[in-house]
């Protein structure tokens, strides 16, 4: 059971493995550029597992930020994290002590496969989770570590491989399209989100989109909620 | 790079931030104790939410307006599209749509 638990995690993060990989040597290679050895690529992938927080958190080493600018700008750039731990506090309920572990590595891609996953009886819930995020967490560690050992030298172009991230987030996007007959939550996501990067910019969009989509759904919640639609989710917690 | 005490002390604040950011919906709202009905119903629809606000955050730094007008991102999200509808598998669809925009980026645009 462990086994066929571990090969299904293993199966499910290969799309994360090549995005994890390529974004995570992106990392490395900028970080080393920086004048910081690979050791500090361990660290930082080790303690912080965060994509676009670690990419500003180069700046933020190489510019000797002040803390207060660090943590602030830390915060809104993993804000949307904030959104993920909603949809899995029943599904985390009763993990033991794995549970921490699971939650500091509730990252985009980690999330966005525990929501959509649709585990059988077969698969011990516990440690497909655990395997699921260790495995991410190994990928991206070792994608920031070779590229900063290596340091931007590739015998080959890896330009676009991290596309392997939107693609992932479009298949479970399709995914989620296809499972229900209720797609205004989708369609305010999208819309919301692409409103809010027009009127902000890119580096202010996430934190009025967010509290905006939020709005929205509570606004919707007569329709939303007795429809019945979000059975599918429901059924793992 | 500035001196290694304050580097550490940068990355400490960062982790620590990130890690508060993610752990506080598990604090607010405890295992065990009763939690509003609204938090439950956002936790069920929130999923649909943010998958489409991940979508557009992947776009975030390019532009519309200026070459390649994200034609490549665009033709290789229909191909995934596409295939998935069809084959409905997510390592085909992944995997194909990354292959075609390295393609796209590297050889035509």
């Amino acid at each position: 059971m462990t086994k066929k638990t571990f090969l299904r995690a293993f199966r499910d993060s290969l799309p994360i493995l090549a995005g994890y990989l390529a974004l995570g040597f992106g990392f490395g290679v900028l970080l080393q550029s920086k004048g910081y050895s690979f050791w500090w690529a361990i660290l930082m992938s080790c303690t912080m597992f965060a994509g676009s927080g670690q990419y500003a958190g180069v700046d933020f080493l190489a510019s000797g930020a002040t803390i207060l600018t660090t943590a602030v700008m830390t915060l809104i750039i993993n804000a949307r994290h904030f959104f993920y731990g909603f949809s899995m506090l029943d599904k985390y309920k009763g993990m033991g002590p794995v549970k921490p572990y699971l939650i500091f590595g509730l990252t985009d891609e980690t999330y966005s496969i525990v929501c959509s996953a649709k585990l059988d009886e077969g698969i011990d819930k516990r440690k497909y989770y655990f395997f699921l995020t260790a495995l991410n967490h190994s990928y991206w560690i070792t994608g920031c570590t070779l590229g900063a050992v290596i340091g931007g030298v590739l015998p080959f172009s890896n330009e676009g491989i991290d596309y392997a991230m939107t693609a992932l987030f479009i298949v479970i996007m399709v995914e989620q399209w296809l499972s229900t007959k209720e797609h205004l939550p989708a369609i305010l996501g999208v819309v919301t989100t692409v409103v809010c990067l027009v009127i902000f910019g890119a580096d202010l969009f996430i934190i009025p989109a967010m509290a905006l989509i939020a709005l929205e759904l509570v606004i919707f919640r007569k329709k939303l909620d007795k429809t019945g639609e979000n059975a599918e989710v429901k059924q793992d917690d | 790079m500035i001196d290694t005490g304050y580097s550490l002390i940068l990355i400490a604040v960062m982790a620590a931030v990130t890690a508060f950011i993610r752990f506080s919906p598990f604090i607010l709202f405890p295992e065990g104790r009763k939690r509003p009905r609204v938090i439950t119903y956002l936790g069920t629809v929130l999923p649909y939410a943010v998958i489409g606000m991940l979508v557009v955050y992947c776009f975030k730094g390019k532009s519309l307006l200026a070459y390649p007008y994200c034609i490549p991102e665009l033709l290789a999200a229909a191909l995934v599209v596409g295939l998935h509808v069809w084959k409905r598998n997510t390592l085909i669809s992944v995997f194909s749509g990354v292959a075609f925009y390295m393609v796209l980026v590297q050889l035509v645009f």
